[in-house]
């Protein structure tokens, strides 16, 4: 299942927590050969890992990360506005109703449930959006992820690109509605009741007259 | 014109705190809601607020130091999402109390809080604030969240031209690229014809455009494009 958690509230879930900073590590320093820092712990972590984003995290049956994906509202720092404006002909991409997702991870464990797994941290991406009342998320990405979006039903609008071949990396919009949404469940087999349900649990509300008896 | 649109065009008109005041009493009418509140936090020297919560209530507030045990408050802090204050945080006791004696003194039962972020560290909340029951309050949400999360980010970029005019650090300005976009357009030119001239996709540039509208307040490229010539970012 799907948690989405703000970061300051990681340390309640420290399994989760340090199993999806090491996967990052994995992916993006070991497999990727990105430039990222990793802390002693094996931690892969940046400065808007300490702006406290929101992080989408697929929990393995035992309690360990699957996937995840970090969201941060647009109108303050951004990584795509501070470091790949190149990408955009040098706009800054800034609005209200538009997050930005980065850091999309897979553990390597997840093996045969990639593409379901995959396909729940994209969900639950679009889920937040519908719920929140937002249009897109933006984000940079890497060519080994154009046939993983592809696949999953969520192909993003690319609105720039540089490099050649594997090392290509481009600007992209992500459409956060519920045709999106229905896209990726039809090709996932996900329910949409499912994908609530994840949403429900994470934001859970009470009624109005609770607040003031309890 | 939409809710959405009245609330621009007075926006438009809005140069001093006192307008932002009036700004947000006239949501009141316009979205049939008891109560607006914009509460810039970290933003000025010194905080700034515009609500139409009374002053008693204020001061009592302020005097009780309540901000420690409001939960919208604790909430907003530490996350960025809008918030129905139903999904707040109510389990201390202090907080229910608090509850109980805010809308004894006119806060309703019904409220939906957008944090605001901005750039190093900015941050602003907004507010509204209704009596009625747990489902209409969900149909209005449905409705109308997404005006509201463009009424406070419009609304705090507003408050900041008007209390931190020197503030340069913001995004207010427009790159090369947006400017190109929105005098093509009102060049007369369509769509395709612009992204042709620009070397982009037209959906680039529908983000491009859009981009270019959040930053400057408008509504619709028409509303951008007039707005862009008058602070003269854009001219023939």
């Amino acid at each position: 299942m799907i948690k989405y958690i703000y970061g300051d509230a990681l340390d309640a879930f420290p399994k989760l927590r340090d199993t999806m900073f090491k996967d990052r590590a994995f992916q993006f320093k070991e497999r990727l050969k990105w430039d990222v820092a990793v802390t002693d712990e094996g931690h892969e972590m940046d400065e808007y890992d300490a702006l406290n984003p929101l992080y989408m995290i697929y929990e393995l049956p035992d309690g360990t990360h699957g996937g995840s994906m970090r969201n941060l509202p647009t109108t303050a720092e951004t990584m795509i506005n501070d470091h790949f404006t190149n990408l955009t002909d040098g706009v800054q991409i800034i609005s209200p109703l538009i997050w930005e997702t980065t850091r999309f991870c897979l553990s390597p464990k997840v093996g045969k449930l990639a593409s379901r797994v995959a396909a729940s941290v994209c969900l639950a991406g679009c889920e937040a959006g519908i719920q929140f009342g937002l249009d897109s998320s933006v984000g940079v990405f890497d060519a080994r992820m154009v046939h993983i979006y592809k696949r999953i039903g969520w192909e993003p609008e690319i609105l720039g690109a540089s490099g050649e071949g594997k090392d290509a990396i481009s600007a992209g919009l992500w459409a956060l509605d519920e045709a999106s949404k229905a896209n990726i469940c039809a090709k996932s087999g996900i329910s949409a009741e499912e994908v609530e349900g994840w949403y429900n649990a994470s934001f859970p509300s009470i009624s109005s007259s609770d607040i003031l008896v309890a | 014109m939409t809710k959405l649109e009245t609330f621009l065009d007075v926006l438009a008109g809005s140069q001093t705190p006192n307008d932002i005041q009036s700004l947000v009493e006239g949501l009141r009418e316009s979205y049939g809601v008891s109560n607006a509140v914009y509460h810039a936090v970290n933003v000025g020297p010194m905080p700034y607020a515009a609500l139409t919560y009374s002053s008693e209530w204020m001061q009592y507030y302020h005097d009780q130091k309540f901000v420690q045990v409001d939960p919208v408050v604790k909430g907003a802090l530490r996350q960025f999402h809008p918030m129905d204050w139903k999904q707040l945080d109510w389990s201390g006791r202090g907080s229910r109390e608090f509850l109980g004696e805010a809308i004894t003194a006119g806060v309703c039962n019904q409220g939906l809080s957008v944090p605001i972020r901005g750039p190093n560290g900015q941050f602003a909340l907004f507010t509204i604030n209704d009596n009625c029951s747990d489902d209409s309050w969900e149909k209005f949400s449905k409705e109308y969240k997404r005006d509201m999360m463009l009424i406070s980010h419009y609304i705090h970029r507003r408050v900041v031209e008007i209390i931190v005019p020197e503030d340069e650090s913001d995004t207010r300005s427009l790159s090369p690229r947006e400017t190109d976009s929105l005098r093509y357009l009102s060049l007369g030119f369509s769509r395709g014809q612009i992204a042709d001239k620009l070397k982009i996709s037209e959906h680039t540039l529908r983000v491009y455009i859009d981009s270019a509208r959040h930053k400057l307040g408008a509504l619709n490229t028409i509303h951008a494009v007039t707005t862009a010539f008058s602070r003269g970012l854009i001219s023939f």
